[in-house]
C-alpha cells in the first residue's frame, strides 16, 4: 500500500503548494490592486491615521488643519480655516465622502503616502516618530481671494485672478460656496449637510471658477480683435471698420443688433468699437476671417484644451471649429457655441498683459515633507504666443482705453494702469435666461507687478435691464486687483 | 521499516535485502524515542505564541498585556502535560505533531484575542478568546485521553460498523436543526440554547475509521474482481455499491446542508482511501467523474451552492450598489485583507482585518493572519499544516497493518483536504464552503475534533516506530493476505 500512500503524499503536497502559489498571486502580484481597491476602508482609514498636511496660501498662512479626534476607526479630522472662502481651492477630504480637488490631487503629499516619501516614512518609523503628511503650498493670495468673496457676496458666480507674467492663480473664487468642514467626517450630521449641499438648486459644490463654462459674451471680442491684427485685416486701433449701420447677418435675413441703436458702431475705429462693445464690428470681423481662423486664434489663447491642469483641471473652453458664416459671427462676439470658463477669460486677459505670453496657469508652487525640504517646485512654463507683442500692446490699447472712456470705467484704479472689457451674455433658450455679467481685466502697477483677472456674475439682478459686465463684474474685478496690488 | 508491507516492494529478489537492511539500522541502538526532539519543539511552540501575544499588547496597547503571564503557563501547561503523557503513553510516536499542533492553537488564540481587542469595530464581537482557551483544554483532554486510552489503534477496527452508524448520525442531525440568519444557509450545526458544536468535524474522525475498516475487509474484492477495459481496470458492479452509497450520501449532504466543503471532504476522503487500499487508479477517475457530476448536478439545482461559485467568480459585485441576492462582502473584504498585508504584513495587531466583520475569527481568521503576518506568515502557516500532513502520511507509510495505514492516510488527507478547502476558500481559490481551519479559527469542535486527530495519528505512529523487540500483534492472515496480493497484482 505504500505506493499509494506516497502518491497522495504528493498530492497532498500538490494541495499545499497551490495554497502557496495562490496566497503569492493574492499577496504579491496583486497585492496593490486588492490594496487600492476603491472598496477598501483602510485607505480611508490610513488617510486619517496621521495628522494629514495643510495646504498653505501665499505668506505662509495654513489653511487647513488636522484636529485629532481620536476616534474608534480616525484618528484625525480634516478642518479648514474658512471653508466657504477657500472650498474651490482645497475641496473637500472627508472621512465619508472621499476628497475633491487640491486635497485628492495631492493626497499622497498630504497623507504622507507619496511614495517620494518612503525614505523619510522608513525614517521615521526607525526613529519611532509618528507620520505627518507633508505641506502643500499654494500661489493663493489670501487677500485677493478674500476681497474676490466679499464683493462677490451673495451673487452666483466667480472670479479667478492670475499673475500675467508667471501664470501663478492669486485668487479662485466661487460662490455660493460651502464649508467642506460640516461633512469632513462620517456623522449622520455630516452625512445631512452632503445631502443637503448635493440637493441645493444653487449647487454650491460646483467650482464655478474652473468647471462651469458660460458664454463669454463680450469679452471674446478681444479674441476677435486679437484675431484680426494677427491676420492683418486690421493694423491699427484707429483703423476704420467697413461696418455697416445695419449689420444683417451673412446668409440669413437675421440683423445683429447693439446693444442699443444709438451707439457709434456704423463705420466706427477698432477703439470706438470695442469702447461701445460693438456687437456688429466684431460680428462682422469674425465672419470675414472665417471659423476656421477665429478658431486657431482662441486655441492660443487656451480655448479647445481639455487639459488645462491647474493641477485641478478645469472644463474645456470651446471654440466651435465648423459653424456657419452667421454662426461665426456670433461665435465672435462670444455668443452661440462659445463657451469659457472664468479661468480661461483670465488667462486671455493674462496673456494680452502679458505682451502676448501665455503662462501656464497653475495654483501649487511647492510640495514639501513635513520638515520642510521641497518634494517638487513649480517651474513656470509657457502654454504658448497668443498674439505678437505688437498685437498685445494694440489689445492692452483697447482694454485700457474700455476702462478710460468706454463701458469699463467702473475699474479704475488710481495709480494703476488698468484695462479691461465687459461682457453681458445672453443664454437659454431665446436667449431667455437672465444674462451672465463678465468683466475681464488686467491691471499693472508701476513697479511691474500685474494681475489678470476674470470675474462673471451668474444672477447678478432679477431685472434684465440691471445686468451688465460693467456694472456688476467691473466693481469685483477692481476689488481683486487693488487686493492683489496692494491697493 | 515496513517489514510486513510486502506491497511496496517491486519483485521478489529485492525483498530479503530490504528487509535486512531495514532491521539492521533500526533495532541494535534501540530505536531512538525522540522525545526530547518533542520536547525543544514544544518550547518554541509555546515561546513563539508568547511573543506573538506580546506583540499585539505592545502594538495595541504600547504595554505588555496582562494576562501574559497566565496565557503563557496555560498554553505552557497544556503543552506540559501533553508531553509527559507522550513519554508515558507514547514513546515512540513522532516528535513534529505534538508541537505543530500546540503552535497552530497558540497563534489560532493570539489572533482571537487580538481581534477581541478590536471591540466594536468588530460587528458583534465577544471576548472569544477564554472560551477558545477552555476549548483547547478540552481539546488537549481529549488528546491526553486518546493516548492513554486507546491501547493500540486497531481496538477501532472492532467499531467498524458502529461508526458508520454514529457518523451517518452525526452528518444528518443537522438537518434537523433550525439555522440562524448568521450562518448563510449552511446546516451544518446543532444547537442546545447557546451551545453549538459541528458534528461534521467528529464525522470526518468516525467516518475514516469506518472506511479504514470497511476497505481492509473489502479491499481485495475491490481491487481484483475486475475487468480490465481501455487500461483502467473496471470494478464490479456489484462493488460500486459503496462508493454510489457515499457518493450519493455526500451530495445529500449538499443538499440538505448546503455544506459544500464537508460534502467534497467527505466524497475526497473515500476516493483517496478507496485508491490507497486497492491501489486501482481507476477509482480516482471513477471519483472524480462522480465528483464532477454531482458538483455540476448539485450547483444547477441549489441556489446557495450557485451563489457560493457567483460569490468566488466576482468577489466584488457585493460591493456593487445593488448587490445580488445573498451575496456577502466577506470574500472581497478578506482578499483586500490579503492585499493590504502584502509580503511582510502590518504586523500584529496593526492590520484592519476586522473589516471582514462576521466571522473574521471563525472561517476567514486566514484573512487576519495575511494581513497582519503578511504573505512571509501565510507561507510558514502552510508549512506548518503541509508537515501535520507530511507526518501523518509518514506514519502510514512506517506502519505495519493496512488498518493502521488506511486510517493514518485517511486522516491525513481529510486534514489535508480541509486545509485546502478552506484556504483555498479564503484566499479565492475556490469557491468559499463552511468550514474553519483546524487549530488556528475560532470553534470548539474543531478543535477538539483536530485534537483527537493528532492523538489517534500519534498512537499509529508510536506503534509503528515501537522497536521490533517488543512482539507487534500483527494478525498472520493480514500479511498472507498481503502476500497474496503481491503475487496477483
Amino acid at each position: 500500500m505504500n505506493k499509494p500512500i506516497r502518491r497522495v503524499s504528493i498530492f497532498c503536497l500538490v494541495l499545499v503548494l497551490a495554497l502557496m502559489v495562490r496566497v503569492n498571486w493574492v499577496q504579491g502580484v496583486q497585492a496593490e490592486a486588492w490594496a487600492g481597491n476603491s472598496h477598501n476602508d483602510r485607505n480611508k482609514y490610513d488617510r486619517y491615521a496621521h495628522p494629514r498636511g495643510n495646504i498653505i496660501v501665499a505668506g505662509g498662512q495654513p489653511i487647513t488643519r488636522s484636529d485629532f479626534v481620536n476616534g474608534y476607526r480616525y484618528k484625525y479630522k480634516r478642518a479648514w480655516v474658512d471653508g466657504p472662502l477657500w472650498a474651490p481651492v482645497t475641496g473637500y477630504s472627508s472621512q465619508a465622502f472621499q476628497t475633491s480637488q487640491l486635497e485628492a490631487l495631492s493626497d499622497g503629499i498630504l497623507s504622507g503616502s507619496d511614495s517620494r516619501l518612503f525614505f523619510r516614512n522608513t525614517l521615521d518609523m526607525l526613529t519611532g516618530k509618528e507620520r505627518q503628511g507633508g505641506d502643500v503650498v499654494t500661489t493663493l493670495n489670501p487677500k485677493a481671494q478674500k476681497a474676490a468673496f466679499d464683493a462677490l457676496g451673495a451673487k452666483k458666480g466667480a472670479a479667478v485672478a492670475i499673475d500675467p507674467r508667471t501664470g501663478a492663480i492669486l485668487a479662485l473664487v466661487s460662490t455660493p460656496s460651502y464649508d467642506p468642514g460640516r461633512f469632513a467626517g462620517t456623522g449622520d450630521e455630516d452625512a445631512k449637510a452632503w445631502n443637503e449641499l448635493h440637493a441645493d438648486p444653487d449647487k454650491p459644490m460646483l467650482n464655478r471658477a474652473l468647471r462651469e463654462t458660460y458664454p463669454p459674451g463680450s469679452t471674446f471680442k478681444l479674441v476677435t480683435a486679437a484675431a484680426a491684427f494677427e491676420s492683418g485685416k486690421y493694423q491699427n486701433i484707429e483703423d476704420v471698420t467697413d461696418t455697416p449701420d445695419r449689420y444683417v447677418l451673412p446668409g440669413t435675413n437675421v440683423e445683429l443688433k447693439n446693444a442699443s441703436p444709438d451707439e457709434p458702431c456704423g463705420k466706427a475705429t477698432v477703439k470706438t468699437a470695442m469702447d461701445y462693445s460693438c456687437n456688429t464690428v466684431f460680428g462682422k470681423i469674425g465672419a470675414e476671417l472665417g471659423g476656421e481662423k477665429m478658431r486657431a486664434q482662441a486655441e492660443k489663447f487656451g480655448f479647445n484644451n481639455p487639459a488645462v491642469d491647474v493641477p485641478i483641471r478645469a472644463s474645456e473652453s470651446y471654440f466651435p471649429s465648423k459653424s456657419s458664416p452667421d454662426g461665426t459671427a456670433m461665435d465672435s462676439i462670444g455668443q452661440h457655441d462659445t463657451r469659457a470658463t472664468p479661468l480661461q477669460m483670465a488667462m486671455v486677459a493674462a496673456a494680452i498683459a502679458n505682451d502676448g505670453r501665455l503662462m501656464a496657469p497653475y495654483l501649487v508652487d511647492e510640495e514639501r515633507a513635513s520638515n520642510l525640504t521641497t518634494i517638487s517646485k513649480h517651474s513656470e512654463r509657457q502654454l504658448s504666443q497668443a498674439v505678437s507683442p505688437a498685437t498685445a500692446q494694440k489689445l492692452q490699447q483697447l482694454m485700457e482705453s474700455v476702462v478710460q472712456n468706454g463701458t469699463g470705467k467702473n475699474a479704475k484704479i488710481d495709480g494703476l494702469k488698468v484695462g479691461g472689457k465687459t461682457g453681458t451674455a445672453q443664454h437659454g433658450e431665446n436667449n431667455a435666461g437672465l444674462p451672465f455679467a463678465w468683466f475681464m481685466s488686467y491691471a499693472k502697477a508701476a513697479d511691474g507687478r500685474q494681475v489678470a483677472v476674470a470675474v462673471v456674475v451668474e444672477d447678478g439682478s432679477s431685472e434684465r435691464e440691471q445686468i451688465s459686465g460693467g456694472g456688476l463684474a467691473a466693481p469685483i474685478a477692481k476689488a481683486v486687483m487693488k487686493a492683489a496690488l496692494d491697493r | 521499516m515496513s517489514t510486513f508491507d510486502l506491497s511496496s516492494s517491486q519483485t521478489g529478489s529485492e525483498e530479503p535485502r530490504r528487509r535486512r537492511r531495514e532491521t539492521t539500522t533500526i533495532t541494535p541502538q534501540g530505536a531512538p524515542n525522540r522525545r526530547n526532539t518533542e520536547l525543544v519543539l514544544l518550547a518554541f511552540a509555546v515561546l513563539v505564541p508568547m511573543l506573538a501575544y506580546a506583540n499585539v499588547g505592545l502594538a495595541m496597547d504600547q504595554k505588555l498585556p496582562s494576562g501574559m503571564l497566565g496565557y503563557g503557563l496555560g498554553l505552557g501547561a497544556l503543552a506540559a502535560v501533553a508531553h509527559l503523557v507522550m513519554r508515558r503513553f507514547a514513546p515512540y510516536a513522532d516528535p513534529l505533531l505534538l508541537p505543530l499542533a500546540t503552535l497552530l492553537n497558540g497563534l489560532g488564540l493570539v489572533m482571537i484575542w487580538r481581534l477581541d481587542k478590536a471591540g466594536s469595530l468588530l460587528r458583534k464581537n465577544f471576548a472569544a478568546a477564554p472560551n477558545q482557551l477552555m476549548w483547547s483544554g478540552l481539546g488537549v483532554a481529549l488528546f491526553i485521553g486518546v493516548v492513554i486510552l486507546l491501547k493500540d489503534h486497531r481496538i477501532l477496527q472492532r467499531y467498524t460498523y458502529i461508526s458508520m452508524v454514529v457518523a451517518l448520525v452525526l452528518l444528518a442531525a443537522p438537518a434537523f436543526f433550525p439555522t440562524r440568519d448568521e450562518d448563510f444557509g449552511a446546516k451544518i450545526w446543532i444547537r442546545f440554547g447557546s451551545f453549538s458544536i459541528q458534528p461534521g468535524e467528529f464525522a470526518k474522525i468516525i467516518l475514516t475509521v469506518f472506511f479504514a475498516g470497511y476497505l481492509m475487509v473489502k479491499r481485495d474484492a475491490l481491487a481484483l474482481a475486475s475487468r480490465r477495459f481501455m487500461g483502467l481496470y473496471l470494478p464490479r458492479g456489484r462493488d460500486l455499491g459503496p462508493i454510489i452509497v457515499v457518493w450519493l450520501i455526500s451530495i445529500l449532504i449538499l443538499v440538505f446542508e448546503t455544506d459544500l466543503g464537508t460534502s467534497f471532504l467527505f466524497f475526497g476522503l473515500f476516493v483517496v482511501m478507496l485508491y490507497v487500499a486497492t491501489e486501482r487508479t481507476s477509482w480516482i477517475v471513477f471519483g472524480l467523474l462522480m465528483s464532477i457530476s454531482g458538483a455540476a448536478l448539485v450547483a444547477t439545482s441549489e441556489p446557495h451552492v450557485k451563489t457560493r461559485i457567483d460569490a468566488w467568480l466576482d468577489p466584488m459585485a457585493a460591493f456593487a450598489p445593488t448587490p445580488p441576492k445573498g451575496s456577502t462582502e466577506q470574500i472581497g473584504q478578506t482578499l483586500m485583507a490579503f492585499g493590504s498585508g502584502g509580503t511582510t504584513g502590518t504586523g500584529l495587531g496593526q492590520g484592519r482585518s476586522w473589516l471582514i466583520q462576521f466571522a473574521a475569527k471563525s472561517d476567514f481568521i486566514l484573512g487576519s493572519f495575511g494581513e497582519e503576518l503578511g504573505l512571509t506568515g501565510m507561507m510558514a502557516i502552510f508549512v506548518l499544516y503541509g508537515l501535520i500532513v507530511q507526518r501523518g502520511l509518514r506514519t502510514a507509510v512506517a506502519t505495519r497493518d493496512p488498518f493502521g495505514k488506511l486510517l493514518a492516510v485517511g486522516l491525513s488527507s481529510a486534514f489535508a483536504l480541509q486545509v485546502f478547502v478552506v484556504a483555498g476558500g479564503v484566499t479565492g481559490l475556490i469557491p468559499l464552503t463552511g468550514m474553519t481551519m483546524p487549530f488556528l479559527a475560532q470553534g470548539g469542535s474543531s478543535l477538539v475534533a483536530n485534537w483527537a486527530l493528532i492523538a489517534i495519528l500519534l498512537k499509529i505512529s508510536d506503534s509503528a516506530r515501537r522497536p521490533a523487540a517488543e512482539p507487534v500483534p500483527a494478525p498472520v492472515a493480514e500479511g498472507l493476505t498481503e502476500q497474496n496480493r503481491g503475487a496477483l497484482s
